[in-house]
């Protein structure tokens, strides 16, 4: 279907580059768990990728693989035409890459936008001491970060809780400061953990709004983990399906719609 | 009177349109601050000169866009400085600007564009722009559409879309071309021009579009400022709907007349944090925002340490009793002064300032009657909140409350240049120099409000109070109804009554040629399920609450008081509430029950929910009912529930009492 660097527009009129990402012969395995079998598939540049499947699939130790937070003991991951060796999540970060978390990881206690700052600590260059001062550099960097942020701020509509404490705002908003505090740190490459888990219908519509709107803007690439198909379908321009840590699928959301392999992996099949 | 207009007319006689003011403001209040806007989290501001500027290239960038004299220029989308200057950039080049309701779904924004022919569309984001793509095929004079905030339209077909910013740079590197243009265009605005279209929100039928011309929207804005002394000191917040004729004279007219300076909040949701900041001197709000703030103190005071709580009391007690005649000033004990004043440092004082109300000079409300004990408690508090009766036919001011003359149950003494009278049925009409042009493209509908002197017909039912020539409503007209016994029926009465309640957010009355009244009643969400929450009670929906035994038991209690209130006036106490039912639904502008502007479509909810009426007038203790109801991106869905009627105890009247004798 698509094959090298070539890149294409789609029906939207967006601009899908080459290849960013590259996950080549993957295969984790914690102990005897084998949580994902020899799995390949790249992540192109200014896409929506979603990795789908059944509970126990392997989908967050996928992302975790990408992240960098696990090595996988056999195959290879390539970012931008060199292979990647295993790094700490702060390089991670330094490579353009941040995420959000299935379960919100806020620092509860700070405000929101306390919170939103700390995805800018990339960027900021003065030490403790300095901070300390905050006269010259470290007084101008905060000004030069606390813009940053409250376009962020502006961009996914909570200035009215820019001073809330996290530890007081409902579920969907926490998950909106998630959002706000990764692209704080202008990543090239955004994963989202189920960014859409337990929220009702609206919160689903403005979050799908908001991935599609950071992408539109920023050109962001995005990687998402997500139960909800009908979402999915929406949102990607192309998915991986995983079941059983092995890839199933891998297309257009069309395309894996109608995969036998997929649809047996959803609604079940009698194993004989 | 008649010295005041002699000056009136050689002052204004300069000053023909609002182009023209802004010119004059450009140079008599070039520093001072026109506009501010809370942006990226600080307030972002403009002076006149800059506005001036801001306003010219935006007219030029109109011109090159090849709009012509009297074109209708549609402005959609929350209270931005940028949609000002849009309204009177097309004052600027002669074209008419037509605010529309933001909130709107796309077929209501329909109806207003065709109806208006708009050829051109300024659009604060990218949700009003989809809902104008949507309709677009209806609308066959749409040329252009102009958009504010370009984030997500970037991908968009641009052939007929452009961004603000980038008109307003074609009209600064047209300047050459186009100048003379615009100076020829502003030199044939008159005092008769059309200044701006606004549609009635329509309370019944389709809405209007009325027209006003500047003669209007000058006289009436700077008749009500020299009745108030705002001067070009004020500061204004402005969160109301544009499309509404209030917004547009405080924050077009009274500023340009004045020069004051109009803040815009950050966005809907920070509104009370930028009212704080603020603190506005000049203040206009609906009953409801004065409502939903008592509200919220009250809940918030629940919540406070005691020691905390029963200060706040005593002192609230306190204010009750000589607050208001302080600030009426009225003679009161040196004792109760200091004592008051005492209560200001602990209590009023911060209690103002948490609200944003600590340096309001004058405040208004108006749309709605207020409850007299919500209008209390503020004045007690020393802020001079007064009332005014209005409509967008007359340009807002038809009666006003002058200082020192404040009362909850009246609307004031007509307005400078201002002539009411009542007709024999008790219907109010007025003639003003704000007395609107037409109806536009509905010369049946003009001539039936207007009559040939100029007398327009209010549809709203009062009298004038002989003691103290103060205007009081009793009602819409068409809404004051007879009882099958004869006696007079006005739902409005006891509907605010009820709503008084920091519990009941809407109460709609029925009752007109029955036997006796019956009610429906909309639960507070915020108030109940703060009082559920601290009453360990659980509940999974609006609809499981509002059925909640207890929370009956808790309204019935409220309807109880308010019928042994009603039951004291003679004249309506047959208007006592026998039964009702507290709805599973809110009643929403979305669904058609109300107006955009929040009041109750009467009609609509007696059609609506004919089978809850039957239920509650033939007796039945249950009624099972299905409700559709519309989502606010247009989708529809049906809830259904199980209501339960519920019986209140009523007051024997004074009829009555004078007939079992």
């Amino acid at each position: 279907m698509l094959d090298g660097a070539d890149s294409y527009v789609t029906e939207d009129g967006r601009t899908i580059g080459g290849v960013v990402m590259e996950m080549k012969n993957i295969t984790l395995r914690f102990g005897g768990v084998v949580a994902i079998k020899d799995i390949s598939f790249d992540i192109r540049e200014g896409e929506i990728r979603a990795i789908i499947g059944p509970n126990g699939a392997g989908k967050s130790s996928m992302l975790n693989v990408i992240s960098g937070f696990y090595s996988p003991q056999e195959g290879e991951v390539w970012f931008r035409g060199t292979k990647r060796p295993p790094m700490k999540p702060y390089e991670v970060a330094r490579y353009g890459i941040a995420r959000t978390f299935q379960n919100i990881a806020l620092f509860d206690g700070m405000s929101v936008l306390d919170n939103v700052m700390t995805g800018r600590l990339n960027y900021m260059k003065t030490n403790l001491f300095q901070q300390a001062i905050w006269k010259g550099r470290a007084q101008r960097e905060e000004v030069e970060n606390r813009e940053a942020v409250e376009k962020i701020i502006d961009f996914l509509e909570i200035q009215a809780i820019r001073h809330t404490p996290v530890a007081r705002l409902p579920y969907g908003l926490k998950k909106r400061v998630e959002l706000a505090r990764a692209l704080a740190a202008e990543p090239k490459l955004l994963l989202l953990d189920e960014p859409m888990a337990g929220m009702n219908v609206e919160e689903k519509e403005d979050m799908s709004r908001f991935i599609l709107d950071v992408n539109d803007e920023f050109g962001t690439t995005i990687a998402l983990i997500e139960h909800d198909m009908g979402v999915v379908m929406d949102l990607s321009d192309r998915v991986v399906v995983m079941d059983y840590g092995k890839k199933i699928g891998d297309g257009t959301p069309d395309e894996v719609r109608n995969n036998q392999d997929v649809i047996d992996a959803y609604l079940g099949v009698a194993h004989d | 009177m008649s010295q005041t207009t002699a000056q009136t007319s050689s002052g204004a006689g300069q000053i023909l349109s609002v182009p023209a003011l802004l010119e004059r403001n450009a140079l008599r209040f070039a520093t001072r601050p026109a506009y501010r806007e809370k942006e990226f989290g600080i307030w972002q501001s403009w002076t006149w000169a800059e506005t001036a500027e801001e306003i010219e290239a935006l007219a030029l960038g109109f011109l090159n866009l090849g709009i012509a004299e009297g074109d209708f220029i549609a402005i959609i989308g929350r209270n931005r400085p940028t949609l000002y200057w849009s309204m009177v950039a097309a004052q600027c080049v002669g074209a008419v600007p037509v605010p529309i309701y933001q909130d709107s779904g796309a077929e209501e924004m329909a109806y207003v564009l065709e109806h208006c022919g708009a050829a051109y569309v300024v659009a604060g984001d990218q949700e009003q722009v989809d809902k104008v793509i949507e309709v677009k095929d209806q609308l066959p004079n749409l040329k252009h559409v102009i958009y504010v905030d370009p984030r997500g339209l970037r991908k968009y077909d641009h052939h007929q879309l452009h961004q603000y910013s980038h008109v307003q740079e074609q009209g600064r590197a047209a300047r050459d071309e186009f100048s003379g243009d615009l100076a020829a265009r502003k030199a044939k605005l008159t005092y008769d021009s059309t200044c701006v279209m606004l549609y009635t929100s329509g309370t019944t039928g389709r809405p209007k579009g009325v027209v006003l011309s500047n003669r209007n929207v000058i006289e009436t804005a700077k008749n009500a400022a020299e009745f108030d002394t705002l001067s070009e000191r004020e500061e204004i917040l402005s969160y109301l709907p544009m499309a509404w004729v209030g917004d547009f004279i405080f924050s077009l007219g009274q500023a340009y007349w004045c020069g004051f300076c109009v803040n815009c909040p950050e966005s809907e949701d920070t509104m009370m944090t930028d009212l704080r900041e603020i603190g506005p001197t000049y203040f206009f709000a609906p009953p409801r925002v004065f409502e939903g703030q008592l509200t919220n103190v009250m809940i918030r005071m629940e919540d406070a340490s005691p020691f905390k709580r029963r200060m706040f009391h005593y002192f609230l007690n306190y204010a009750r009793k000589v607050g208001g005649l302080i600030l009426d000033g009225k003679p009161v004990a040196f004792m109760d002064r200091l004592k008051y004043a005492l209560g200001n440092i602990l209590v009023y004082g911060p209690l103002k300032d948490t609200l944003g109300y600590g340096r309001i000079r004058v405040g208004y409300t108006a749309g709605e009657a207020i409850g007299p004990e919500i209008f209390d408690f503020y004045r007690s508090l020393g802020i001079n909140l007064k009332q005014l009766y209005g409509q967008t036919e007359a340009t807002v001011f038809i009666t006003l409350q002058p200082d020192g003359e404040v009362r909850a149950d009246t609307v004031g003494v007509p307005a400078p240049d201002v002539e009411i009278k009542i007709d024999a049925t008790g219907e109010i009409f007025y003639r003003s120099p704000g007395t609107f042009v037409e109806y536009y493209k509905n010369a049946d509908s003009t001539a039936s409000t207007k009559d040939a002197e100029g007398w327009v017909a209010t549809g709203d039912a009062g009298f004038i109070e002989e003691s103290s020539g103060h205007l009081r409503i009793i009602d819409r007209a068409k809404d004051v109804g007879k009882m099958a016994d004869g006696a007079m029926f006005a739902p409005k009465y006891v509907e605010n009554k009820l709503k008084f309640y920091p519990d009941i957010l809407e109460a709609v009355l029925f009752g007109n040629g029955r036997d006796h009244c019956v009610a429906f009643i909309n639960i507070d969400l915020t108030a109940v399920g703060n009082w559920a929450e601290r009453n360990n009670i659980a509940y999974a929906s609006y609809q499981e609450l509002a059925q909640h035994p207890r929370v009956l038991e808790t309204i019935k209690a409220h309807v109880e008081a308010v019928n042994v209130s009603v039951a004291q006036d003679e004249m309506l106490s047959g208007c006592q509430v026998h039964r009702f039912v507290v709805l599973h639904k809110e009643l929403d502008a979305d669904d058609g029950e109300m107006t955009r502007t929040r009041k109750v479509r009467r009609r609509i909810v007696e059609e609506k929910f004919a089978d809850i009426i039957a239920a509650l007038y033939d007796g039945s203790e249950q009624i099972a009912t299905r409700t559709e109801v519309t989502y606010e991106d247009g989708r529809k869905g049906a809830i259904s529930a199980v209501l339960t009627c519920v019986d209140a105890k009523v007051q024997s009247s004074f009829t009555q009492m004078v007939a079992a004798e």
